[in-house]
């Protein structure tokens, strides 16, 4: 690989001066902001603190060992699963709206891509005051839902985990349908034509054909989804109420009210490690997983011709 | 016939949900009843309590200084590092260079704030506008770094040599080169800058300090203590911000021809 690079870029051995000096700012300033920073919360994680809210120098277990107790693992346990299910909502509402979009003219595509992106460009916390306005239990939405008999009258839409579960969905759902849309952008539909051709019906073409088709975009979907929704704290805070509190929210309290700043660091590490694994067993299983599938797609495409 | 359907109604149900909240929320802020629910007629009050309300002025000034300076600072770093992304792009010092600029992207922003928080803590740092600063520059190295890196790709780096070549120096080439083709893309990667630094609450609410509210922190403690009805008012105002400073990077990115 080696011997690769130096052919490829003109027998460069060490770094020029100029590419040092260029890379210097970006890399120095994300060392020493970014790098050392994580590497901290690490750390910490293994101290205690002190009575004046600060970290106090000797090292210890106690603070991880405080962290696996059984109501910060039940929060731990929710964290994952609103996560997951919010990832699941935002795919099935983001694959049919890329799909019906990529099917459009080409001069509509961009502008009604635009119009779902819009609401993006709001605040994010001015999003979440929307829905509060709307969920209010004096709000528009509950008094037609109970008006028109859909709700019963002792039913409240907010501070529950599902204001948290539709309103994480609305933030995040603009990141699903961007990357899954660029993928079906480029699928070629005339594929679907030729499967119905051969006698397939529409929701096996759109199954077997679009879906692996896009999978690549359903991939970044899903990583741009769930990482943000794993980390959420304002959102649980602001709508959640005590049943919807999530771990971003305990790391929060925290560092805020009930300052422990070491634990703080050791609920941000186990955080960092829940999000880093599946991201890495994810890009592993990707490989074998899409090699798996294009073999298979490969030989019915064969078959098929 | 019944996916297409099926994806026309997915569509517009999404269209629906997504413009809902935000027309709720304009509507109210010039509704004159204090907690919203029956409409009162048209009023521009809380726009007048908001401007009387010296708090909020403050924020929107922190904001303004903190968006200014970490577009400046992230803009020029960013730059570079793009520059040197796409020209080294095989040496192995730029590998690591990519994974640097390239993970902050896809941390999320609470870990961003906790692991800077303790490092300030550490460093025995007074939080202010100065630690606020320095987070914003972080985050937004990247973004920047990766919208000119894009642009970067379109560049055709004979033009340079040619111009070398009919004895142009440097200076003139940054002038009448780099920035008239390069400089749609550095803006666009400003906009985004100031853009993400202006909208960020959760890394300001962990590093900031008592004098550094911004208008996000504001806009969250008076959610969580305030009137209600001045936040609609604050909100609307705000998403005007927003949406112009998005117009404008629109602009510079969208390709007219």
């Amino acid at each position: 690989m080696k011997e690769k690079r130096h052919i490829g870029s003109g027998a460069l051995s060490a770094p020029k001066l100029s590419e040092c000096l260029l890379t210097a700012p970006s890399f120095i300033w994300l060392v020493a902001f970014f790098l050392i920073p994580s590497v901290l919360v690490f750390a910490i994680a293994f101290k205690s603190a002190d009575s004046a809210g600060g970290i106090s120098d000797t090292w210890t277990f106690d603070t991880l060992l405080n962290v696996v107790r059984a109501d910060y693992l039940g929060v731990i346990w929710r964290t994952i699963w609103v996560s997951c299910l919010v990832t699941i909502i935002c795919l099935l509402l983001a694959v049919p709206v890329a799909y019906w979009i990529a099917q459009q003219k080409k001069e509509y595509r961009y502008w009604l891509l635009l119009a779902t992106i819009i609401p993006l460009w709001t605040n994010f916390l001015i999003r979440i005051f929307a829905w509060r306005v709307l969920l209010h239990p004096e709000g528009f939405l509950r008094r037609s839902l109970i008006f028109l008999g859909i709700i019963p009258e002792d039913v409240f839409l907010l501070n529950n985990i599902g204001s948290v579960i539709i309103v994480t969905v609305y933030t995040c759902l603009p990141f699903a349908i961007l990357p899954i849309y660029a993928a079906a952008e480029k699928f070629n539909f005339a594929l679907i034509e030729a499967a119905r051709d051969l006698g397939a019906s529409r929701f096996k073409a759109f199954r077997s054909i679009f879906l692996p088709g896009i999978k690549r975009g359903i991939f970044t979907a899903v990583l741009l989804v769930l990482i943000p929704a794993m980390g959420s704290y304002a959102i649980p805070d602001l709508v959640g109420g005590v049943d919807g509190e999530l771990l971003g929210n305990k790391i929060a309290t925290r560092v805020s009210s009930s300052r422990n700043l070491p634990e703080a660091a050791a609920l941000a590490a186990m955080l960092a490690l829940i999000i880093t694994l599946p991201f890495i067993a994810m890009l592993f299983k990707q490989k074998r997983l899409v090699k798996y599938i294009v073999n298979i797609r490969r030989s019915a495409g064969d078959s098929t011709k | 016939m019944k996916t297409r359907y099926t994806s026309l109604f997915v569509t517009l149900f999404v269209m629906v949900f997504m413009y809902l909240p935000i027309v709720m929320l304009v509507t109210q802020s010039f509704n004159s009843s204090r907690y919203g629910g029956k409409w009162n007629g048209f009023s521009l009050k809380w726009y007048e309590a908001l401007f009387n309300d010296t708090s909020v002025v403050n924020a929107a000034v922190n904001t303004l200084i903190i968006a200014a300076v970490a577009t400046a600072v992230s803009t020029v770093i960013g730059t570079c590092a793009a520059w040197v992304l796409h020209l080294y792009k095989k040496s192995k010092l730029q590998s690591a260079h990519y994974l640097l600029v390239f993970i902050p992207l896809g941390v999320p922003d609470i870990l961003m704030g906790i692991s800077l928080l303790l490092m300030f803590v550490s460093l025995g740092m007074n939080l202010g506008l100065l630690t606020v600063i320095l987070a914003h520059i972080t985050f937004c190295i990247g973004f920047v770094t990766f919208t000119v890196l894009a642009r970067l790709q379109d560049f055709d780096f004979n033009i340079i040599h040619a111009a070398q070549d009919l004895g142009a120096g440097w200076g003139r080439i940054v002038w009448k080169i780099l920035i008239p083709l390069l400089g749609p893309g550095i803006a666009a990667g400003a906009m985004m800058a100031f853009t993400l630094s202006m909208d960020d609450f959760v890394v300001t609410f962990f590093v900031g300090g008592p004098g550094s509210t911004t208008l996000p922190v504001k806009v969250y403690s008076m959610m969580k203590h305030g009137p209600p009805a001045i936040i609609n008012a604050l909100s609307v105002i705000f998403m005007a911000l927003t949406f112009t400073a998005a117009i404008a990077g629109q602009f510079f990115t969208h390709k007219k021809y």
